[in-house]
């Protein structure tokens, strides 16, 4: 076993990374992001746009606290709509960065060192942006730790059969080990970030967050056991945050949720939409601060095979959930499988299909794979498509439930569109200001793929 | 008795002259002493004898006590504190705690190993004689470094030093308090 990872590195290292880096010009080309290069102008220009959904942002927030949930397109029997949509939507994006950092270092996977960092910062900024909407649904958001178990004088607990309170544990534990995670990641980095730098206050800010890390192998060694226990707890976590997730559905019995296949197929597609979003991050990335040495080809190109296979796995749930529905013989299912076929979502139905279920079979070709400006359009039609299947499955299913007469078309407002794209700004908002502060590509794992890393094992001595 | 200086520290331009060293040290009967370097080296870990340490074991402490405590719970509030009959179902309803249960034994697993892993390191330690040399500031960029410290018994400073001349660094430099 010992000889056999050299015999598949060698080869595979040389095509991760540019040749020609050393340590010194690796260190340097991330942290000079940090440290000194401007800030380009279209970063600028794209952070005052960011800046400004926020504000957009606060607004719809304010007057959604001011006037109440009707603000939004609510209205029965459609009581979630796109707050829900945002949501599932927010999280699942969020997986693709814990797949990375932690499915793909289990499995020793090389080419994740250099995506790895952003990845994550984006796992986190994501759930972030989801943990708006719950909270902001609640109708009184500011009694949000109601939500939570704790000793109460109304002398009442949390329902803890509802996969709603699931739902609270299972994305709060993701948000904390996500960002431990993130952070423990970030520490050896924080160091070299501390020692590069030549201000005094940055000295003593990354110095205080790097905590007094110094390289020494003792730490090295307990750092390296960590991460590995780490990763194989994140592992089942964010397998099992999208089937909660899903749970919320499938427990309900309204006909189109109410169905066994919902936790693999939302993984799958959470998985899907979380690698569209690291594409559509990564390929404007590295060509505005020139990392192409270190994001290169090979990375966006194992990222879109990787967003084709989940996008098939999601094209053969959708065939599937239809398949059941018909074969299920169960009338209201039928009904609402056919409904979203045909009825008021029609639309948004086939758009979907054409998003997940056609676009995908594109990356086939490595011609489109390895053309950036095909790939990032790509990916932004992923995201697309995935926002419109949890809108279909969430409000076609609601709008058309069991009882006819309390059938009602869902219709968005203004003020629906301006928390969702107020969220954008704030995802942009939080991942511009990471880029700025923090070292985007995680430096002491890039370090390790470089053949100078490898000992020679020649002159013991 | 307090020495005069934390110890002597070699530096050395790659990580294969870093482990000949740790180990050139370690046979010359060298016990307390310790490598620096801008990245986790699985040899050097070899080396120095660093493989076993207690975090496995934490963790695996940390997320039972964090999965009984999330049964625990759910078990106390739904059959003891807080019981509801919903058309004779039995109160203790496992299968419904399983999710809950299963997301606190990661969250106490993961607060115990990133905890954990800093209170093995003793980290946060804003303060460390290492960082008085000045080259160290490279162990976080391209250097890597051996310190012998001066609580080994078979330390010397000036025979150490020459014994560390004899690894072929790129500078060998007292470490002060």
């Amino acid at each position: 076993m010992a000889n056999e990872p050299p015999v598949i590195d060698s080869p595979e290292s040389k095509k991760i990374i540019a040749p020609g880096y050393t340590f010194g010009t690796i260190t340097d080309q991330i942290a000079s992001v940090v440290l000194t290069k401007k800030t380009p102008y279209v970063v600028m220009g794209t952070f005052a746009v960011a800046m400004g959904l926020l504000l957009i942002f606060l607004l719809a927030v304010g007057l959604l606290f001011t006037k109440g949930l009707g603000v939004w397109g609510l209205r029965g029997p459609t009581m979630w709509a796109w707050d829900i949509t945002n949501f599932v939507w927010w999280v699942g994006i969020g997986h693709a960065g814990t797949l990375i950092s932690a499915i793909l270092l289990l499995l020793n996977q090389q080419w994740r060192n250099s995506i790895n960092r952003f990845a994550e910062a984006m796992t986190i900024f994501a759930v972030a942006c989801a943990g708006m909407f719950p909270i902001l649904h609640l109708g009184r958001p500011w009694l949000m730790y109601w939500l939570f178990p704790y000793p109460n004088t109304m002398g009442i607990e949390p329902n803890f059969r509802s996969p709603l309170v699931w739902d609270v544990f299972a994305v709060s534990t993701y948000a904390t080990v996500s960002l431990l995670f993130w952070y423990v990641g970030l520490m050896p980095d924080l160091a070299t970030l501390r020692d590069r730098s030549e201000h005094r206050a940055l000295k003593v800010t990354y110095g205080f967050l790097a905590m007094g890390w110094r390289g020494s192998a003792k730490h090295w060694a307990v750092y390296e056991t960590a991460s590995l226990l780490l990763a194989g707890l994140a592992t089942p976590l964010v397998l099992s945050v999208h089937t909660v997730v899903s749970l919320d559905f499938t427990v309900g019995i309204v006909p189109g949720w109410h169905s066994t296949f919902f936790p693999p197929y939302f993984v799958a597609g959470a998985i899907y939409s979380g690698f569209a979003m690291v594409l559509a991050l990564a390929i404007p990335l590295r060509s505005i601060y020139g990392l192409k040495g270190l994001i290169t080809e090979k990375h966006l190109d194992n990222a879109a095979k990787v967003m084709m296979a989940t996008g098939l796995i999601v094209g053969y749930s959708y065939i599937m959930e239809a398949f059941s529905a018909w074969y299920s013989g169960n009338v209201y299912e039928q009904a609402a499988m056919w409904n979203r076929m045909t009825g008021p979502y029609k639309y948004h139905y086939w758009v979907l299909i054409a998003c997940n279920v056609i676009a995908p079979n594109a990356l086939w070709f490595k011609k489109v794979r390895s053309n950036t400006v095909v790939l990032f359009i790509w990916s932004l039609i992923v995201l697309v498509g995935m926002w419109l299947e949890r809108f279909v499955i969430i409000v076609a299913s609601l709008a058309q439930d069991n009882l006819p007469s309390s059938w009602r078309v869902f219709e968005s407002t203004r003020w629906d569109w301006a928390t969702y794209l107020g969220t954008i700004g704030l995802f942009l908002v939080l991942f511009m200001l990471f880029i700025r502060l923090l070292p985007m590509i995680s430096i002491f794992e890039v370090r390790t793929l470089l053949p100078q890393a490898k000992i020679k094992e020649d002159s013991r001595g | 008795m307090i020495q005069p200086i934390y110890g002597v520290m070699a530096e050395f331009d790659n990580p294969s002259a870093l482990v000949n060293a740790a180990r050139a040290a370690r046979e010359k009967g060298y016990r307390k002493l310790d490598a620096y370097s801008p990245f986790p080296i699985e040899e050097l870990s070899d080396a120095l004898h660093l493989h076993k340490n207690k975090l496995p074991l934490l963790v695996l402490i940390g997320g039972i006590v964090g999965g009984t405590l999330g049964y625990a719970l759910q078990y106390f509030v739904t059959v003891m504190y807080y019981p509801i009959n919903i058309g004779g179902r039995p109160l203790h309803s496992w299968p419904a705690y399983i999710i809950i249960t299963f997301e606190m034994t990661i969250l106490f697993a993961a607060l115990t190993a990133v905890f954990g892993m800093l209170g093995l390191c003793g980290l946060p330690m804003p303060y460390h004689p290492t960082f008085n040399v000045p080259r160290f500031a490279l162990a976080s960029r391209n250097r890597f470094f051996l310190c012998i410290e001066s609580t080994d018994p078979l330390f010397d400073r000036d025979k150490t030093c020459e014994f560390l001349e004899t690894l072929e660094p790129r500078e060998v430099s007292e470490v002060a308090h």
